[in-house]
């Protein structure tokens, strides 16, 4: 299994099982089960690239390459760092989850199986996108994965579904299209060879000091765009509040987690010095970003708005972490990445039961009064909505500590400001949790039902996931901190030079 | 006199195609009326499949040659034969179009032409059933004029060349079935327009030979760097005109007027050639005489050219937008794609050369696609008679839910005209905006990404009728036909994909196309 392509095959079996459940109309009465086994086998595939994984050296491994469009110096070349296997590990987690979270929602078999292939698809480019070593592969899959979650919002959504799609696609698109401008200067400035656009081979690139800030700018808007953030993040709470909470949590749990994962892979290595000549302003707005989600998330009453304003605010401190510059900061934030989609997943999850089962977005509608009669979903929303808020014992308090301490070291005003958020996310959280779950018991919510087994199973894997990584993140947060030295050093010390980018004897927890 | 050297084998895939349609006229006189149709359509495909293969041969055996034949009249080089088989492709999947007929037998074209619209002639002839087969002897010659055209040696040759692509065409667009006064409007306007164009031409042509002594490119190319000076303004001139001549036919702003009105009205089967194969054509002459005669000049000429493109480009989506009107709308897209391979022609580099003539190969057979589902999109009257095609957006609504598989193919083809990546739309793209900023020419790669934004917005439109609103009463519905559109829908999807995925083999042929211009 030394040379076995895993990468290639994690990218391909979703697709083949979408493909199958959306064509082969016999199976649309199976289309659920049948998804769900596939994204189960595609998971177990993505512990054997693990398995494999560590049985290789490198900063970058599982490496595949295979020229695509010589012509214009772009290959088919895949490979992963520890954040991108296990990014791909947080997608192809959250794809059986959202499958079996959404099972009743869709009326007929037909949609049902459109919907479950659709999904599949995402997550072929989810795959691809954190395992793509070439930029413009990484960037057609940014583009391209647009459209199946186009069609996941705008066919199966909600009330302005419409709308909301729409909006989505043409900020996308237009965050998209700037960054293919960058994508073709950027090869029309080095020495377009057959293999120009490997990230490897680009960050050689000796490019003047003002293409490089151009560059990195057309890069950086499309990646602020996906993640989203302040001003460029309107976008988000429409769709998410006008999607299938399942497609919310691929959206914001994996799916803007590209961007972020974009600015770690692409910005910081290809354009060090731009991204330390831009680092202040983006800075500033990561923080703009924590607190202004925070306030707005407060005053919401769609509870899936609430959750998409938190996430604008989560993604604040995912690029504060990235633009600190230290190797702290910079695990943390890609360790963030991963908890953020495990909290954030869970309760878009969450929020779409207590939807199915009070049919309205509302949180003052919801409530309150619902902890006695559905205790579970009570306790799990807490246990949830507190990850969200990292409480200590929760992953995700390990690497928001992370962040701010990270950032402290480089920039003290900016973590104390961003600690404010901090607050902010306790009170959001735990004004929605008591205007739904707490009260005396109401006569009129007594038959509602409380989670059930497959619902249990839907939520059940992550808040594990969130309390064991809290307890012992130290396998998460090696790997992260092996990749953040990389990054690092590559961005301090921009010499074009590969013999330059090996993990800093200073700080840091090298194995 | 000497009868000069014929290479008989070179100009094949021209002589085959303009052979089959003096054939194809022998047909239409002896053949028996039932058996024309068919017989004319084994003709046409073989004639152009044969061409299209021929040249593909040729190019491969030959490639590195660029052989005159015909003593200079014709060039058969490598960009000759690219775009002949690009060409030829799309003519092969418009041909399919037009031939196709609905379940009752009625094909888009008018039973008798010459009868005035609305009168008794008119009824008698759909009474009895009549079949206007003269379609495909003028989509012969239309064919034969567009694979000369692009090998035109010297500018008469190529002026002749465009009289035999346009001439057909002209009858070509008045033919439509339904809406007879519209289309013989447009036939019209298309006529008075392109005789117009045709004028430029020739008479740049004859200030060319009043300044140089010669209409010959090799030639030319002598007098244009190193003429006489006193002469350069007469010279400059008549390029510039015959410029003119065929940005009119390439359907660049602020020439492009004539466009949405022709595609309107044409039979959509026409249309669907005519946006494809002319536009296809009319580019390989261009990027002839930019590339060797213009080239030199590129600092007096440049600036112009630059204009054209980006108002090309701007106009183009900017009124895609605000259309309702399927038709117009891809007319207008049709009109900002032209700037985007104007991107690359004005590049003036190996590059742009490539990156023009890869887009216009996928560009044309997204496009047949493209028309070939408006032509199965048919109105629905309250009895639910299939009437004819239903061209407005509203009416589009809910054709996801009613034809799922024409609405998913159309759905393809204009997320390639948008640029989407794994589609053909997305390679091409970036091959001209690649050309662009690597030769210094920036502005414009931005202006068209820009552009293709903005247009994204146009073609979103589309999708959200078809897939996220609910039909009404008044909604269109996929029309059951003989299957021969089917057919090209498939080709077309699958080249759409295929060029957007595996694109080497396409652009390894356009680079070699590319490199052997002087």
């Amino acid at each position: 299994m030394q040379n076995f392509p895993w990468l290639t095959a994690l990218v391909v079996t979703p697709a083949l099982g979408a493909l199958l459940v959306w064509l082969v109309r016999p199976l649309h009465r199976f289309a659920r089960p049948v998804a769900v086994v596939w994204s189960l086998a595609v998971l177990a595939g993505t512990v054997g690239a693990i398995v494999a994984y560590c049985g290789a050296d490198g900063d970058v491994r599982l490496t595949e390459q295979v020229a695509w469009i010589p012509q214009f110096g772009i290959s088919y070349a895949l490979g992963v760092t520890g954040t991108g296997l296990a990014m791909i590990l947080l997608a192809t987690l959250l794809v059986p989850l959202v499958l079996l979270a959404a099972w009743k929602e869709q009326p007929t078999m037909g949609r049902s199986a459109r919907y479950a292939a659709l999904v599949l698809v995402c997550e072929s480019f989810m795959v691809a996108a954190f395992a793509a070593r070439d930029i413009v592969l990484f960037y057609v899959v940014f583009e391209a994965m647009l459209i199946p979650v186009y069609f996941l919002i705008g066919s199966f959504g909600g009330e302005r579904r419409k709308a909301a799609a729409l909006k989505f696609l043409l900020y996308s698109l237009a965050g998209g299209l700037v960054m293919l401008a960058g994508v073709i200067a950027l090869w029309a400035a080095g020495p377009r060879g057959p293999d120009a656009f490997l990230i490897d081979q680009a960050a050689l690139v000796g490019l003047s000091p003002t293409a490089e800030r151009l560059i990195f700018l057309s890069f950086f808007v499309a990646f602020a765009i996906k993640a989203p953030m302040f001003p460029v993040h309107t976008w988000l709470p429409d769709a998410a509040q006008a999607a299938r909470p399942g497609t919310s949590v691929l959206l914001v749990g994996v799916l803007d987690k590209v961007g972020t994962f974009g600015m770690i892979t692409l910005c910081l290595p290809l354009f060090p010095n731009a991204a330390q000549w831009a680092a202040p302003v983006i800075t500033v707005l990561a923080v703009v970003s924590i607190l202004w989600g925070a306030v707005l998330a407060l005053a919401q009453t769609d509870i899936l708005r609430m959750i998409a304003y938190t996430s604008v605010s989560h993604f604040g401190f995912i690029v504060l972490g990235i633009f600190a510059f230290t190797q702290t900061a910079e695990a943390g934030a890609a360790f963030y990445m991963i908890n953020h989609g495990l909290a954030t997943g869970a309760l878009f999850l969450l929020a779409g039961m207590l939807i199915q089962r009070r049919s309205t977005h509302r949180i003052d509608q919801m409530g309150p009064g619902l902890q006695r009669t559905t205790p579970l979903l009570a306790g799990t929303f807490l246990v949830v909505g507190l990850a969200a808020i990292a409480l200590p014992g929760m992953s995700t308090f390990v690497s928001e500590f992370m962040v701010i301490v990270g950032t402290f070291q480089a920039l003290p005003a900016a973590a104390i400001v961003a600690t404010v958020g901090v607050i902010l996310a306790a009170l959001y959280i735990l004004i929605a949790y008591q205007r739904i779950f707490t009260g005396p018991p109401r006569e009129d919510l007594a038959d509602v039902p409380d989670l059930s087994a497959r619902e249990l199973w839907a939520v059940g894997p992550l808040i594990a996931a969130l309390l064991v990584l809290g307890f012992y993140p130290a396998p998460a947060v090696d790997v992260t901190s092996d990749d953040a030295a990389v990054t690092v050093a590559a961005v301090t010390s921009p010499s074009g030079d590969p013999a330059a980018v090996a993990p800093s004897p200073s700080e840091g927890s090298a194995p | 006199m000497i009868a000069p050297a014929v290479a008989w084998s070179m100009i094949a895939p021209i002589v085959i195609v303009l052979g089959a349609g003096v054939v194809s006229v022998l047909v239409e006189a002896f053949v028996p009326a039932k058996a024309r149709r068919i017989v004319q359509l084994m003709l046409a495909v073989t004639a152009i499949a044969g061409a299209g293969i021929w040249a593909m041969v040729l190019a491969v055996s030959r490639a590195g040659t660029g052989e005159s034949a015909f003593a200079g009249h014709l060039l058969i080089d490598p960009l000759a034969l690219f775009v002949q088989v690009a060409v030829a492709a799309s003519a092969l999947v418009a041909v399919f179009v037009i031939a196709d007929r609905t379940a009752d037998g009625e094909d888009a074209f008018t039973p008798q032409a010459a009868a005035a619209p609305g009168s008794a002639a008119e009824d008698k002839a759909r009474a009895a059933g009549l079949v206007q087969t003269e379609v495909f002897p003028l989509v012969l010659f239309a064919t034969g004029g567009m694979l000369a055209f692009p090998a035109a040696g010297d500018l008469l040759t190529m002026f002749v060349a465009l009289e035999v692509v346009s001439l057909p065409l002209y009858l070509l667009t008045g033919l439509a079935r339904r809406r007879r006064l519209l289309s013989q409007e447009a036939s019209f306007k298309y006529f008075i327009l392109g005789a117009f164009a045709s004028a430029f031409f020739l008479f740049g042509t004859a200030w060319v030979y009043g300044a140089a002594g010669t209409v010959n490119f090799t030639d030319l190319i002598y007098e244009v760097t190193g003429g006489d000076p006193r002469l350069d303004p007469l010279l400059y001139a008549g390029l510039a005109m015959v410029v003119v001549g065929l940005a009119f036919k390439v359907g660049a702003a602020p020439f492009h007027m004539w466009t949405p009105d022709v595609y309107q009205g044409a039979p959509t089967p026409v249309t669907g050639f005519m946006a494809a194969c002319t536009k296809i054509a009319a580019f390989g002459a261009l990027v002839r005489i930019v590339y060797t005669v213009v080239a030199p000049l590129q600092w007096d000429i440049g600036p112009a050219l630059w204009t054209v493109t980006i108002l090309t480009m701007i106009v183009g989506t900017t009124v895609a937008l605000t259309q309702t009107d399927v038709v117009r709308m891809l007319a207008y897209s049709a009109i900002a794609h032209a700037g985007f391979v104007l991107t690359g022609v004005v590049s003036f580099s190996s590059l742009g050369i490539s990156g023009a003539l890869f887009y216009l190969f996928t560009y044309g057979l997204t496009t047949v696609g493209a028309f070939g589902v408006v032509t199965l999109v048919r109105a629905r009257d309250a009895q639910g008679n299939i009437g004819g095609e239903a061209r407005t957006l509203e009416r589009w609504r809910g054709l996801g839910r009613t034809s799922p598989v024409l609405a998913s193919a159309m759905t393809l083809f204009v997320l390639a005209f948008a640029g989407i990546p794994l589609t053909g739309g997305f390679v091409g793209k970036f091959a001209v905006f690649a050309a662009a900023f690597g030769a210094d020419a920036a502005p414009l790669a931005i202006v068209g990404i820009a552009c293709s934004a903005v247009a994204a917005f146009a073609y979103v439109r589309l999708i959200v009728a078809m897939f996220f609103a609910e039909p009404t009463e008044l909604s269109a519905v996929g029309v059951k036909t003989e299957g021969l559109t089917g057919v090209a829908i498939a080709i077309s999807a699958i080249a759409t994909v295929v060029l957007g995925v595996w694109p080497t083999p396409v652009l390894d042929f356009a680079d070699k196309a590319a490199l052997l211009l002087p």
